[in-house]
């Protein structure tokens, strides 16, 4: 078929052929209808739809799994068991040398305090709760792994702070160990033979029985907010993992907020534009794609190597992620200067302002809520971050609260790497629950800036 | 309201339009408009700014199908048949009835793609001489060839405003359809483009049947057949150009010929 | 007094000069003179010509001072030092010869044992000039039972003296240098009366310094550019020192444990970076399989197909998964798909599973999610910018809408998408903690996905986390694969910007 064929036959009289239409009447000159395939164009469109489709429900598929296998993962560490007994805080276990009648001063000895058996006393209490017989060996060391090793710290602060209770039966209230928390939350599978589980039918029948008569419950996790790093899962919190994360948000929002702005400022206010300029921004842009590790090795030698700052300690985090924070804070500023309208500046200048009192008294306070935004969005990628983190030494056990930023500290995303490097289910637990922390923090960030957006351009 | 149109009904009727009215989300941009596109005529859609010509026209392909919160009411007919009817297939449709835009949009492809964009994916070819051969003769149509048949497989984008623009034709063309509609196709070219796409729509005329919207009375006087006038949403009359031209009945239409307003 | 002492007293000259010079202006104004700018301006005007040259002086003065002492006792070490091997070294008989690495390698931490000390021996308070003569031990032991602060035992008694000189010697600079910059303070804050008077043009000067600042600001962003490159240059030349360029860019074993200190012949071909690039790029490119037909198809249906009320629920949801740290994916890899895969091709070969827990698969298809928003929100900006009068044509013209997209949308989008996929394949290289996680450590070269892999960043992971030994070549070779990541990455974004720009124009 020719185009001028089709344009001879280009007239079709009258309107009469409406069943004609689905291949269209501009036929050529043998009368043959033109197929202008539309069942198969058709098809194609319909699978093309369908791909986008399919790849938006890819992507909102692995969303979900991703959120629901750390919610299933790390509900469960929210809550915690433990164990609240009559302990009977017998002198001749505590003092078996009979030492505090000759110098009862010595109760505030860390050195004696150290040396007492506690987990004596309780795995005590507890056979005695159980019916065991204090000389079934067997018995009384399944009856220990019932027990919190953190039970022992606990136990030593507080006869440091009650010496005279010694002697005495105390109501004490201790954490339960892994195992009893798993069992207890149901995450053992009781159906796989003894010896391939981590309790014993024997222990399983005693956390009936205590739970039964209310001693062993489960209650909120505030020890997971409040507790340093510890080698067992049950008494591990996110502590200094908080803290640290806290500083080092602080000096990024510090230092990043304040020189990104000004930089802003520079570049869209007073830069001419050459090839300096030209080098700045190709610069910002590059910086912006460098990888996060890059700025870790940048951490490692120029702060700690160079300049002698200490390892591990969240000040350095802190100016690493300020100056990886950095372009995403310019770029974010310069958007919001240049939609601030030209006829504000005009207005201000028509008036006799300066240029520089222009921008500070007028442009900047428009611009401020979407510097806010961007600001808040680079604080939580710097949250999120972790990499550099583990060049500059920030993954480390850390016991003390860090009480200044040049204090030894992890991060709260470093802390979820280190947990999820342990080998403990329990572990598992953790580091999805620091996950599920993290993400609530970085979440509640993300509502504050639309929150802010909102307020302030209904405003304007 | 046809009624008072009777006696300007051109004889052999392509495209009607009857009481067509479209809205914009709540916006009516046209006020119940009948008219009819005569076969193998140029009927030009004059009137000022905002008036709904171009809406007018964008109806009669449907595209305003693509616009968001478009509706049109009313009927409109191809040879007869109701374009808007469910079981018309609006790709097909747009093969039948072409359009050519304000600013000349070539595709960032060769020349000889552009044209033979629409053969390609409606399958009118089935060979590549026989694509060649459409190309040729579209671009021949457009009065194009001659300045491009070194460089065909040069970017479509390189060629001048006016060579742009009889590019935009020849690649409606190379689709055979029936009518073409254009839409202020001069609006962004200088005098001499502009006379040369004139020239080009009337020799276009012999094969397809085509609607020009037109800011330029002149333009309306020198190339079509019959003409319409808008205002405000509504059609104010219409009739062939040369009495339209000379004696309009409508006082509007009068005002707005002799550029008293627009 | 410190330094930090010293500064506030010089912002409490500069806070006298701001008051006193506004004042100072104010009252000229009552008394009928015509000032050029508002009495504030002069205020600032004093401020700084008050602060900043004493703080800069004082700046200047800490830091070299601090290089010099430093410098000034590590040679005396290094001559103690000396004198110490040969000593030792004479009555074991061993060669001068055999034992230089040796030294040079317990020299570097004699350095820290001497830092350590200079600065912890303040603590003990009192008169510092009475250790001197004290031995080191002793010293260890007073700080550790009355401070509880540990320093290593090794410390060698010579190093006192030492310590000692350098902690009077930094006092007595302190003292002058703090001295000279409060006169300084002093001596400027009476000068800025000068300037209080009715033609000085204060408001430009201020204008000028504030210019000045925001100009230092932005240069941060180049300090950081060459903060980068030279904190890997110089530790890169020095790992090239022990192995040569061409057995780490050309070696195919990667295998620094066994190798030991510089010169050893095992050394060569044990840093090869071959396995590791192979790893990188072969997990990026099962991420890019993942990610891009899965974002671009994404992109194209939410420009041109979704409801605004459709895009307007989906476009953030799926940009949660972009606001998710790394972190988490990586567990969610560790966690989850890697234990998936490896259960489900068990059951698919009954029994022996061939997908490993930790493998290319695993890592990249978990990279691949990662980059799904990334790819779909910038292909989305890329794919309308495509203006409206293109796809009209298309339409006009008879085609369908898939046809529009993906014979004339996609085709004028190309540069676009191009930097879009470059950059996130870049960040796909980039990426550490999804492959620190999912990956492997192993350093193999092999084409099966389902086999672990490592990568460029694992590896810097590795080294430089742990115990550091900034002369030994496994420390040093994280410096060189960084360089080598920060390399390849520049070049794609450079590559990418550029053609984003270049597109830019294009549609402007």
């Amino acid at each position: 078929m020719s185009v001028g064929a089709g344009i001879e036959n280009n007239m079709p009289g009258g309107g009469a052929q409406a069943a004609a239409l689905g291949a269209c009447s501009a036929g050529d000159p043998a009368g043959r209808r033109r197929d202008i395939g539309l069942k198969r164009r058709y098809r194609a469109e319909k699978r093309f739809r369908f791909y986008g489709i399919a790849a938006i429900v890819f992507g909102l598929f692995f969303l979900v799994l991703l959120l629901w296998s750390i919610f299933a993962h790390g509900f469960g560490a929210f809550w915690q068991t433990t164990i609240t007994l009559p302990v009977a805080l017998e002198a001749q276990v505590i003092d078996p040398d009979n030492r505090l009648a000759a110098e009862p001063q010595s109760v505030s000895d860390p050195h004696f305090l150290a040396m007492i058996d506690y987990p004596l006393l309780l795995r005590r209490a507890l056979a005695q709760k159980l019916g065991v017989a204090a000389d079934d060996r067997a018995a009384m060391r399944e009856i220990g792994q019932m027990i919190s090793p953190s039970a022992r710290g606990q136990m030593r602060r507080f006869l440091g702070a009650n010496p005279q209770a010694i002697g005495t039966v105390q109501t004490i209230r201790f954490l339960a160990s892994a195992n009893v928390d798993a069992a207890f939350k149901g995450q053992i599978n009781f159906s796989l033979p003894q010896d391939k589980r981590k309790i014993s039918d024997r222990q399983r029948q005693w956390i009936t029985l205590l739970s039964k008569e209310g001693l062993l419950h489960k209650s909120f996790n505030t020890g997971l907010f409040t507790r340093p790093a510890s080698a067992n899962a049950e008494s591990s919190g996110l502590a200094v993992a908080l803290i640290g994360s806290f500083y080092i948000i602080l000096i990024v929002l510090v230092l990043a907020l304040p020189i990104g702005v000004i930089t802003a400022i520079y570049l869209e206010e007073y830069a001419g534009k050459n090839g300096f300029t030209d080098m700045i921004e190709v610069n910002i842009n590059n910086l912006a794609a460098v990888p996060s590790i890059v700025f870790g090795i940048l951490g490692l030698s120029v702060f700690i190597n160079f300049l002698g700052l200490p390892r591990s300690a969240s000040l350095v985090g802190g100016l690493v992620l300020s100056l990886m924070t950095l372009p995403t804070i310019i770029i974010a500023a310069r958007v919001a200067l240049q939609a601030v309208p030209v006829s504000i500046r005009a207005a201000a200048l028509g008036l006799g302002a300066s240029h520089t009192q222009t921008v500070f008294h007028h442009v900047l306070p428009l611009a401020a809520p979407g510097i806010l935004t961007g600001t808040i969005i680079g604080l939580a990628r710097a949250l999120g971050e972790t990499a550099p983190l583990l060049l500059i030494g920030m993954v480390a056990f850390i016991a003390n609260y860090p009480h200044s930023p040049l204090d030894p500290a992890t991060a709260l995303p470093v802390q979820i790497y280190m947990w999820a490097g342990e080998a403990e289910r329990s572990f598992v637990e953790r580091s999805s629950a620091a996950i599920i922390v993290l993400l609530a923090i970085l979440t509640l960030m993300n509502v504050t800036a639309v929150f802010l957006r909102r307020r302030f351009e209904k405003r304007q | 309201m046809t009624a008072k149109y009777a006696a300007v009904k051109p004889k052999r009727v392509k495209m009607r339009g009857e009481n067509v009215t479209v809205f914009y989300g709540n916006k009516q941009a046209l006020h119940g408009v009948t008219l009819d596109i005569a076969a193998n005529k140029v009927t030009a859609l004059i009137g000022p700014s905002g008036c709904g010509k171009s809406t007018f026209l964008r109806c009669l392909n449907r595209m305003n199908d693509t616009i968001e919160g478009a509706r049109v009411e009313g009927v409109i007919t191809l040879d007869g048949e109701d374009i808007y009817a469910p079981d018309i297939d609006v790709v097909e449709l747009r093969a039948r009835v072409g359009m050519v835009f304000q600013r000349p949009n070539p595709f960032p492809k060769s020349i000889y793609d552009n044209v033979a964009y629409g053969p390609r994916i409606h399958g009118l070819t089935k060979n590549r001489a026989e694509l060649d051969e459409i190309v040729e003769k579209s671009l021949k149509s457009a009065g194009l060839f001659d300045e491009v048949k070194d460089r065909l497989h040069d970017a479509g984008t390189g060629l001048s405003g006016g060579q742009q623009q009889r590019l935009c034709i020849a690649r409606a063309i190379a689709v055979s359809p029936e009518v073409i509609l254009m839409d202020e196709p001069c609006s962004a070219l200088d005098p001499i483009a502009t006379a040369r796409i004139e020239e080009l729509i009337d020799d276009l005329r012999k094969n397809y049947t085509i609607a020009i919207v037109t800011h330029s009375m002149q333009q309306a006087a020198r190339v079509s057949q019959y003409t319409a006038m808008f205002h405000l949403g509504s059609l104010v009359e219409m009739g062939e150009t040369k009495i339209i031209f000379t004696s309009p009945k409508e006082r509007r239409t009068q005002d707005y010929i002799t550029g008293r307003f627009g | 007094m410190s330094a930090l002492g010293v500064a506030y007293i010089i912002i409490v000259f500069g806070l006298a000069g701001f008051f006193a010079c506004r004042a100072r202006a104010r009252l000229l104004e009552q008394r009928g003179q015509k000032m050029h700018s508002l009495p504030l301006y002069y205020g600032w005007w004093a401020f700084f010509v008050t602060s900043a040259p004493a703080l800069l002086f004082l700046l200047i003065w800490t830091i070299s001072s601090d290089l010099y002492l430093e410098r000034r006792a590590f040679s005396h070490l290094a001559a103690q030092n000396a004198a110490a091997q040969n000593a030792a070294s004479a009555v074991a008989g061993v060669a001068a010869s055999g034992a230089a690495p040796a030294q040079s390698a317990g020299f570097g931490l004699e350095k820290a044992v001497l830092s350590d000390l200079v600065k912890n021996l303040p603590a003990l308070g009192g008169n510092i000039a009475d250790y001197a003569q004290a031995s080191y031990a002793s010293v260890r032991k007073k700080l550790l039972t009355a401070k509880n602060i540990a320093l290593v035992e090794n410390g060698r008694n010579y190093m006192l003296p030492l310590a000692v000189e350098w902690l009077e010697t930094r006092r007595i600079l302190q003292k002058t240098g703090g001295a000279a910059a409060i006169i300084l303070a002093a001596f400027a804050f009476v000068g800025s009366f000068y300037y209080v008077r009715p033609a000085f043009r204060a408001r430009n000067k201020v204008e000028r310094v504030i210019i000045s600042t925001l100009f230092l600001a932005s240069l941060l962003a180049i300090a950081t550019t060459i903060g980068i490159v030279l904190s890997m240059l110089f530790q890169t030349v020095h790992f090239f020192e022990s192995v040569s360029p061409r057995a780490f860019f050309f070696g195919t074993v990667w295998d620094p444990r066994f190798s030991t200190a510089a010169g050893e012949a095992g050394a060569t071909g044990r840093f090869g970076l071959v396995p590791l690039l192979a790893g990188t790029l072969y997990i990026a490119l099962v991420a890019m399989i993942v990610a891009v037909p899965v974002g671009l198809f994404a992109a194209i249906y939410m420009a041109e197909y979704a409801s605004p009320g459709l895009r307007s629920v989906i476009k953030p949801l799926l940009e949660i998964l972009a606001g998710i740290p790394t972190i988490v994916y990586g567990f969610f890899a560790l966690m989850t798909i890697g234990p998936f895969l490896r259960d489900i091709s068990a059951a698919l070969a009954g029994g022996q599973s061939f997908i490993q827990a930790q493998s290319v698969l695993t890592a990249g298809l978990v990279m691949g999610i990662m980059l799904i928003p990334f790819v779909s929100s910038l292909s989305d900006d890329i794919i309308t910018a495509v203006p409206r009068a293109l796809r009209d044509g298309s339409y006009g013209l008879g085609a369908t809408q898939s046809e529009t997209v993906k014979k004339v949308v996609l085709p004028a989008a190309l540069p676009g998408i191009v930097a879009a996929l470059l950059l996130a394949a870049s960040r796909a290289i980039g990426e550490t903690m999804i492959v620190v996680l999912a990956a492997g450590v192993a350093a193999n070269i092999s084409f099966n996905p389902f086999a672990p892999m490592t990568t460029i960043t694992v590896k810097i992971v590795n080294q430089l986390t742990g115990d550091l030994e900034f002369d030994s070549p496994q420390t040093l070779v994280a410096f060189a694969l960084g360089m080598t990541l920060f390399v390849l990455t520049l070049l794609m974004n450079i590559f990418a910007l550029y053609i984003v720009r270049k597109y830019r124009e294009h549609y402007e």
